[in-house]
């Protein structure tokens, strides 16, 4: 069986910031590659200050320079050409049109002073050459399609008349008028309530079905990424610590970063507890700073089973079913126990 | 009461607190509408025992926590904690109750002083309950106390010179708690301690919040719209829906067998981390209604996605009744739960 040749790849991602007062620069994102194949829906998973939405927001060059820059070496292409080197004009045609892009907060993301048919139809007026007229009639059918009730009433509405939700479903709306080939959703529930997450989640899942895009999901959630992704990346200082298919993730994480994760998690389906609670897992410490991540594995200061290799030798993302470097495939960790599996004896 | 035996700490009965809407004349004139924020609760809580509030946003279980501390004046019902009515109270005795009863808040940032030294937000509490003076004699005893602190919190004694911008979100928040914990309360409302916290730091949150409830002995209302976080920490839980509880039970019974249709949706929908779990996700329609004109009858029959919603549903509040030993529901059809 031949693999589809991705629709983005990244290689050896690393943007950086110089941060004020000059206390040194921010290695957001630190070396990180990845690829997301067609109609896929692939989950970037890590904890605040771990590069994913920076990863997310360097694939559409919309990182502010400065502070911040991508650094030579950096290789992003997307159906084959490198966005890192796209003229401003080239780079138009590719953001919003063939690659979009929902943000956690739709009330920020959104102009207040417009309203949402207006701010739907744009994308098609410009991309899509449509005139207004069409336009306002697309930016209908698009607002029927992500199920807000009334449409042809809905679109004269601006965004504080809306709910939370609604509001999402508006910026759906917008990211999808083109019909990209990739969506980068960022966080795209975590600021809404547990019901209507589900109703965006669900309209996310059948809105890929119809459109057969790519989805590139960004989340702190490991019960959101469990539910939606076909394969999943996680993000630790700056780097993808480990990449595997969702179901091969959660049955056998490798990386301890991902075990720890998985195991901090308070969950529903878990015994109940009772009074004499059993305490939950928890890595201890915290992410270390951008400016000054640790030798070695980034990981190790946090880490119950490091020794003196992991102090002293960064590991490369190893391949755990030979224990070899290599391209971005199957499941990958970056940690030695991959190579010296012995070591991983029972946690203290 | 619930459990019988043992007497409460806290209790609430039919508390309701409403909020003026908007007002006719550009901000001026009477108010049109009420937002029923509250609108007739009642729990009770154990000593050394922990209750769930869950809902969503604009629910009432933030204002339901801050209205039993009398942070918000509620418009009606009755609080007593030990026996004493809160809501009778003077000032001068309500300030001797609060050393007796704390709040933690969601944002720990938002809720320290970002002039204030951790030591002097420590200190300040014990100046003002008379427990040690911030001056000579009484200096070395705060110092010990706030030492102590943030020993029992899990932070370094050098934390103490440190400003609210120069700590993370999980060290800020247990600031929040040791300000809290610094006038030795006994209850303790917990007004989403952990929602903005990272994953691995929310556990560490949450296993201390346990220690010291067994340490201390704590009473918690903990309050929190993420139900796997709240099955994790709470004794009973109870459900609120605009501004009533639908439903409220002892955790192991809520979690196992829901009987309000809103109790089983929520419980669906929260995503659990297993990509092979085999789950019937109820994806409830619409949003929730505004707390200004909540629906007739049954305020959840718009969204109820129970099959025999029927026209008493649309009609008829139903009340919240005992349903199964020690597990209240406010449905007309909770013996034939979802």
């Amino acid at each position: 069986m031949t693999e589809p040749s991705p629709l983005l790849r990244v290689r050896d991602l690393k943007t950086y910031f110089v941060t004020e007062h000059g206390s040194g620069t921010a290695r957001a994102v630190d070396g990180v590659s990845f690829d997301v194949r067609p109609g896929e829906t692939l989950g970037i998973v890590g904890e605040s200050g771990c590069g994913k939405t920076v990863t997310s927001l360097s694939i559409l060059r919309l990182i502010p320079e400065p502070p911040g820059h991508i650094r030579p070496g950096s290789f992003i292409e997307f159906e084959g050409r490198n966005i890192l080197t796209l003229e401003p004009r080239e780079l138009r045609a590719v953001r919003g049109n063939q690659i979009a892009m929902i943000f956690q907060e739709p009330m920020t993301s959104l102009n207040p002073v417009f309203t949402v048919g207006d701010q739907i139809a744009e994308a098609a007026i410009v991309h899509q050459h449509l005139t207004s007229a069409a336009a306002r009639r697309r930016a209908i059918e698009m607002l029927q399609l992500v199920g807000i009730p009334d449409p042809a009433e809905r679109v004269d509405h601006y965004p504080h008349q809306m709910s939370g939700g609604m509001r999402q479903r508006v910026m759906i709306a917008m990211a999808l008028v083109c019909h990209p080939k990739l969506l980068i959703a960022d966080e795209p529930t975590t600021a809404l309530d547990v019901t209507i997450q589900a109703q965006i989640l669900e309209l996310l899942e059948r809105l890929q079905a119809e459109l057969g895009m790519a989805v590139m999901l960004i989340t702190h959630d490991l019960g959101v990424v469990a539910g939606t992704a076909d394969r999943v990346v996680v993000m630790y200082a700056g780097q993808v610590v480990e990449q595997a298919s969702t179901v091969e993730l959660f049955a056998r994480p490798l990386h301890p970063y991902t075990e720890g994760l998985l195991a901090s998690v308070p969950r529903l389906d878990a015994p109940q507890q009772g009074r004499a609670r059993g305490r939950l897992h928890s890595i201890p410490g915290q992410v270390p700073a951008a400016t000054a991540w640790p030798d070695g594995c980034r990981f190790h200061p946090r880490c119950p089973y490091a020794w003196d290799r992991c102090r002293a030798e960064e590991p490369p993302l190893l391949d755990a079913n030979e224990g070899r470097e290599g391209e971005p495939g199957t499941h990958r960790a970056r940690c030695w126990l991959v190579a010296e599996p012995q070591r991983r004896t029972a946690r203290p | 009461m619930p459990g019988g035996g043992r007497p409460s700490l806290v209790a609430v009965q039919d508390l309701v607190k409403h909020f003026p809407g908007e007002r006719a004349w550009f901000g001026l004139g009477r108010p049109r509408t009420v937002v029923r924020a509250v609108d007739g609760v009642s729990f009770a809580i154990q000593a050394g025992q922990t209750l769930g509030l869950v809902g969503e946003s604009g629910c009432g279980k933030s204002t339901t926590g801050r209205a039993i501390l009398r942070l918000v004046e509620p418009d009606g019902g009755r609080v007593t904690i030990d026996g004493l009515d809160v809501l009778t109270l003077g000032p001068r005795e309500l300030r001797s109750l609060r050393r007796r009863m704390q709040i933690v808040f969601q944002d720990p940032y938002g809720s320290l002083n970002p002039r204030m030294t951790v030591r002097q937000m420590l200190v300040e509490p014990l100046v003002i309950h008379r427990i040690a003076t911030g001056a000579s004699a009484g200096a070395a005893d705060a110092e010990r106390r706030v030492a102590a602190l943030l020993d029992e919190v899990g932070l370094n004694a050098t934390f103490g010179r440190s400003y609210p911008h120069e700590l993370s979100g999980g060290q800020r928040q247990r600031v929040g708690i040791a300000r809290a914990l610094s006038v030795e309360p006994e209850f303790l409302v917990l007004d989403e301690p952990v929602s903005a916290l990272d994953v691995s730091v929310q556990a560490q949150v949450l296993n201390l919040l346990a220690e010291l409830q067994e340490r201390r002995r704590l009473t918690y209302l903990f309050i929190a719209h993420d139900l796997a976080v709240v099955k994790h920490i709470a004794d009973e839980v109870a459900v609120m829906y605009l501004g009533k509880i639908v439903e409220r039970a002892p955790a192991g019974v809520l979690y196992a067998a829901p009987r309000h249709p809103y109790t089983t949706s929520l419980l669906s929908a929260v995503p659990v981390p297993d990509p092979t779990a085999q789950r019937h996700r109820i994806v409830l329609a619409g949003d929730v209604p505004s707390p200004v004109r909540p629906p007739a009858g049954c305020p959840f029959h718009p969204r109820c996605p129970h099959p025999k919603k029927n026209d008493r549903c649309r009609t008829e509040p139903p009340a919240l009744r005992e349903v199964a030993p020690g597990q209240l529901a406010a449905c007309h059809f909770a013996d034939d739960p979802l």
